[in-house]
């Protein structure tokens, strides 16, 4: 008897992303843009270019020998020659401390990338790009890589934050023609409040792929909103971080 | 060993001998993390399917699943993102149950478990056989919300928990080895916590 093939599984996003090993990299910039985060340049030694989406693995090591390593998505295009990261400093985060706090230029840091095949842009679908908060940070490659392309038209991103001084990339999303979405304070003539279909559905059409990134609050809302406008779940990519009781 | 990272010194001086490398105690909480829009499923719709490379091809629906003997998992989960979580209790039905009713043939080696979304992971069959993989539908006593798999998830806690497939609806016995979702997409095809087996060619 043959293996049965018959659900419509999913695949790779991307046929054959790029995959980086442990690399050593070289702090070259430390920006702190926006409060409780840290804007990192990093120029990886042997480096492998990444696609907009992907990700890299920050590992410290201490003294004896102990390490913790946490994942943290590319906010830099392919063609630059720097790898940027863009972190949120968790009050009870043991790296994202470090590199908040601690981390200065000229340091080395011992990164593995570019990682990940699924939350993935392929510089050719039109897509439309839904984040909350730090869920930003990939989709500000897709951008910067579709201007490099000359190609912006294929992108088309909605972002929401509780304020605009909270939200990471703020003018650059909003010089790339965002909607810019406020939950606690107006924006324009916008009064405060979460992100609603109404909102969403001129941005959306068929063929496009939907990107989802943000808390899992964020996550789980968006991506109802774009099931109920009848966009087909397999054309959702969902990418999640934080604690399961996070806010939007 | 790595060289140190200036000015690093950790703050959990005192591991947990439950934690593999790498990885940290979550505590409480329990972050989701999942790569699709999350489904809808009524455990009125939901099934469980074995099928490949089996004698009997076999489907339970819920109630024929829960007339299955019970069986429980009380330990730890390691997710590859780093976390871990301590002393959860599963309930459900032994992955060894429904394998002696299909009857695995002579050349299954492997399984790939299907979900309802269309995420599907690959498991070497001696991972899944002699207790140590569940599909249930207890968390802590009560029915495992939706978010973190419900009604029905694969379980198999000795692996990374990618491997323990939400809302999993089908196994599929196969001769040989093939890439779920995330083994696709850059992930490790076995997962060992104890040996950080996160991504491909770990």
């Amino acid at each position: 008897m043959t293996e049965d093939p018959a659900l419509d599984v999913l695949g790779p996003g991307v046929v054959d992303a790029p995959t980086g090993g442990w690399r050593t990299a070289t702090v070259a910039g430390v920006r702190r843009p926006i409060q409780r985060a840290v804007e990192l340049r990093l120029d990886v030694h042997d480096r492998v270019d990444h696609l907009p989406g992907q990700h890299y693995v920050v590992r410290l090591t201490a003294e004896d020998g102990y390490t913790a390593q946490r994942s943290y998505s590319v906010a830099s295009a392919p063609g630059d020659p720097l790898v940027e990261l863009f972190i949120e400093r968790l009050d009870d985060g043991e790296v994202s401390t470090y590199l908040a706090d601690v981390a200065e230029p000229g340091d080395e840091l011992e990164v593995r990338g570019p990682i990940g095949g699924w939350f993935v842009w392929d510089g050719e679908t039109p897509a439309l790009l839904l984040a909350g908060g730090f869920g930003v940070v990939p989709f500000i490659a897709m951008l910067r890589q579709a201007r490099a392309l000359g190609r912006s038209d294929l992108l088309r991103i909605a972002v929401s934050s509780r304020t605009l001084a909270e939200l990471p990339y703020a003018e650059e999303l909003m010089h790339a023609g965002a909607l810019v979405v406020l939950t606690r304070e107006e924006h324009g003539s916008r009064p405060a409040g979460r992100l609603t279909a109404a909102e969403i559905v001129p941005l959306w059409e068929p063929g496009r792929t939907a990107y989802v990134c943000g808390s899992t609050s964020f996550a789980e809302a968006a991506s109802q909103l774009l099931t109920g406008m009848g966009v087909p779940a397999h054309d959702i990519r969902v990418e999640r971080f934080g604690p399961s009781g996070a806010a939007a | 060993m790595p060289t140190p990272t200036r000015g690093f010194f950790g703050r959990r001086r005192d591991r947990d001998p439950r934690l593999p490398p790498g990885q940290y105690d979550v505590g409480a909480d329990w972050p989701v993390l999942t790569a699709e829009p999350t489904p809808r499923i009524t455990p009125e719709t939901w099934s469980i399917t074995v099928d490949g490379r089996v004698e009997t091809p076999t489907t339970w629906t819920w109630d024929e699943a829960h007339r299955l003997p019970r069986s429980e998992y009380r330990g730890d989960i390691h997710c590859v993102t780093t976390w871990s979580k301590f002393d959860t209790q599963f309930a459900g039905v032994s992955v060894d149950t429904l394998l002696e009713a299909a009857r695995p043939t002579a050349e299954a080696h492997f399984v790939m478990a299907t979900s309802t979304t269309g995420y599907t992971t690959n498991l070497p069959l001696e991972h899944v056989t002699g207790g140590k993989a569940w599909v249930v539908w207890e968390f802590d006593g009560k029915p495992l919300p939706i978010e973190h798999g419900g009604p029905v998830r694969l379980l198999v806690p000795h692996l990374y928990f990618w491997k323990s497939a939400k809302w999993v609806t089908k196994l599929t016995l196969m001769t040989r080895d093939q890439p779920g979702f995330w083994e696709q997409n850059g992930y490790h095809d076995l997962g060992d916590p104890w040996r950080q087996q996160r991504y491909q060619g770990d």
